[in-house]
C-alpha cells in the first residue's frame, strides 16, 4: 500500500509532476490582492482570513483534475482496478498524496502569506489549525470530484463546478475560525465543526468515489 | 504459481457501451493451457477479457474464478514514464506483494534499460516493461489483449517463451491476437458464433441502467 503513496509522491516530484504549482498558485493570490485592493493594513487584516481560505481552495483544485486523469490515460487505473489493493484503498492514497503535495505545503507557507496580508497576530495559530483541519476535506472532496469525471475528456472544468460547491461548508467554517482568532476570540467552534466535515468526508468519500471509478471504467 | 487453477465460463453474455457483443459463450481453460480468441474487429475480443478481468459485469453468465487470480494485460500498459523501468516494475511487484522484480526484467530483456526512464523507451521495449509487468503480478491466469503489438519477431519470439513457461508453471492465458504467437498447441476459439443476437431476436438486452446493478 505504501508502494502507492510513494509512487505518487515519487510522480510528482518529478519533472513536469506539479508539486509547487498549487503552492506557487497561493503565493500569487496572496500577492495579488494587496496590489488589487490597496496596501491599507486595516482593510487587508479584515478579508485575510477570507482570501488565504479561497486561495487555498483554488491551489487545492488546479491540481485535481490529474488525480485520476492520468491513470487512466496510461492503463494504470484499470490495473489498479484488478489489483489486490481495494479501490477505495487506492482512491484514500491517492488523496493523501495529494493533500501531502498540495495541503500540507499550504498549510505551512500560509503564516507567511499572512503576513502580507496584514493577518492580526493573534489570527496565526488559528490560520494553521484551520487550515491543517480542512484541507485533507479538500483533497479527499476533490477526489471524488476527480473520480465522477475521470470519463470524461478535459473534465476539469466539470470537476470544478462539481467541487467548488461542496468546498463551501468548509470554506465557511475555516474562514470563521480564522477571523475569530484574528479578532482575539475562541474559534474552537467553526474549527470543530470543520474537523468533523474533514472527518466525515475522510471516512465516506473514498468509498463514493470507489463506486464513481468502477462504473466510469465500465 | 502454486494453485492448480481452471478458468471456466458458462452461459456468458458480455456488452459494451449497453449493447450486448458476445452470448452464450462457453469454455473451460485447465492450468497449463492457453487459450486464443479469434474473431474480426469488433468482435468483442477486449470486452470479454474485461469481463474476465472483473473490470466490467458480464449480462448472464458465470465465471469460475474470481479476478484475484487474473491479470489483465491491455493495450494501455500502465507505464509511468517518468519512472524508471525498474521503478515501474517494483511498484507493480509491490502492489501485488511479490519480488520477481529483477527476473521479470531479464526475462523480457530489459535488464539492460533497467534505469532508463520509460518515457525514452521504444514502443517496443514499452511494450516489453508493459508484458513484464505480468511476470511480476504472480498471479495464474494471464488475459492478454493483442500482447505483441509494436513489438520485433525477435520479441514475438522471446515473448512466446516466457509465455510457454508460464504455461509450463502451471499458469494460463487467454489471448486476443491476430497474429500467430508460435503457441501450436494453444487452443483456439472463434468468437464469431458467439454473435449476440438482436434483442428483437430473442437476445438479452443490455440493461439502460446497467450502471446502477
Amino acid at each position: 500500500m505504501l508502494a502507492l503513496l510513494t509512487r505518487d509522491l515519487r510522480l510528482a516530484f518529478r519533472a513536469g509532476g506539479g508539486f509547487g504549482l498549487g503552492l506557487a498558485f497561493f503565493l500569487l493570490v496572496a500577492v495579488l490582492v494587496p496590489l488589487g485592493v490597496g496596501p491599507e493594513g486595516a482593510v487587508l487584516a479584515r478579508i485575510a482570513p477570507g482570501i488565504l481560505w479561497v486561495g487555498a481552495l483554488l491551489a487545492c483544485l488546479l491540481s485535481l483534475d490529474r488525480l485520476f486523469a492520468l491513470d487512466v490515460e496510461d492503463g494504470s487505473l484499470d490495473l489498479l482496478a484488478t489489483a489486490p489493493m481495494p479501490l477505495e484503498v487506492v482512491v484514500a492514497l491517492k488523496a493523501l498524496a495529494h493533500w501531502l503535495v498540495t495541503g500540507l505545503p499550504l498549510t505551512l507557507a500560509a503564516p507567511v502569506l499572512g503576513l502580507l496580508l496584514f493577518l492580526p497576530e493573534a489570527g496565526y495559530p488559528w490560520l494553521v489549525a484551520a487550515l491543517a483541519l480542512g484541507t485533507p476535506a479538500l483533497s479527499v472532496i476533490g477526489a471524488f470530484g476527480a473520480a465522477l469525471t475521470v470519463g470524461v475528456k478535459r473534465g476539469g472544468l466539470l470537476l470544478s463546478l462539481l467541487v467548488l460547491p461542496l468546498y463551501v461548508p468548509t470554506l465557511i467554517f475555516g474562514a470563521e475560525a480564522v477571523k475569530r482568532g484574528a479578532a482575539a476570540l475562541d474559534g474552537t467552534t467553526p474549527l470543530v465543526l470543520m474537523a468533523g466535515i474533514t472527518l466525515g468526508a475522510v471516512a465516506l468519500l473514498p468509498f463514493a468515489a470507489a463506486a464513481a471509478i468502477r462504473i466510469n471504467l465500465r | 504459481m502454486a494453485e492448480a487453477v481452471t478458468l471456466s465460463v458458462t452461459g456468458l453474455a458480455v456488452a459494451r457501451g449497453g449493447v450486448p457483443v458476445l452470448e452464450g459463450l462457453s469454455f473451460a481453460l485447465p492450468s497449463g493451457k492457453a487459450l486464443i480468441l479469434r474473431g474480426p474487429n469488433g468482435a468483442g475480443k477486449t470486452t470479454l477479457l474485461r469481463t474476465l478481468a472483473g473490470l466490467q459485469l458480464a449480462l448472464a453468465g458465470s465465471l469460475s474464478l474470481a479476478p484475484e487470480s487474473l491479470t489483465y494485460a491491455a493495450h494501455a500498459d500502465g507505464i509511468k514514464a517518468v519512472l524508471t523501468v525498474s521503478e515501474n516494475l517494483s511498484f507493480w511487484a509491490a502492489v501485488h506483494g511479490t519480488q520477481e522484480v529483477a527476473a521479470a526484467m531479464a526475462a523480457m530483456n530489459l535488464t539492460a534499460l533497467a534505469d532508463r526512464r520509460a518515457a525514452h523507451l521504444s514502443a517496443g521495449q514499452k511494450r516489453r516493461l508493459g508484458l513484464a509487468r505480468l511476470l511480476v503480478t504472480g498471479r495464474p491466469v494471464w488475459l492478454l489483449d493483442e500482447p505483441t503489438v509494436s513489438l520485433d519477431a525477435a520479441s514475438v519470439t522471446l515473448f512466446a517463451g516466457v509465455l510457454r513457461g508460464h504455461l509450463a508453471a502451471g499458469g494460463s492465458a487467454v489471448i486476443a491476437t491476430h497474429i500467430d504467437l508460435g503457441l501450436p498447441e494453444a487452443a483456439v476459439l472463434d468468437l464469431t458464433p458467439f454473435k449476440a443476437r438482436a434483442p428483437q431476436d430473442g437476445g438479452a438486452k443490455g440493461a439502460f441502467d446497467e450502471a446502477f446493478s
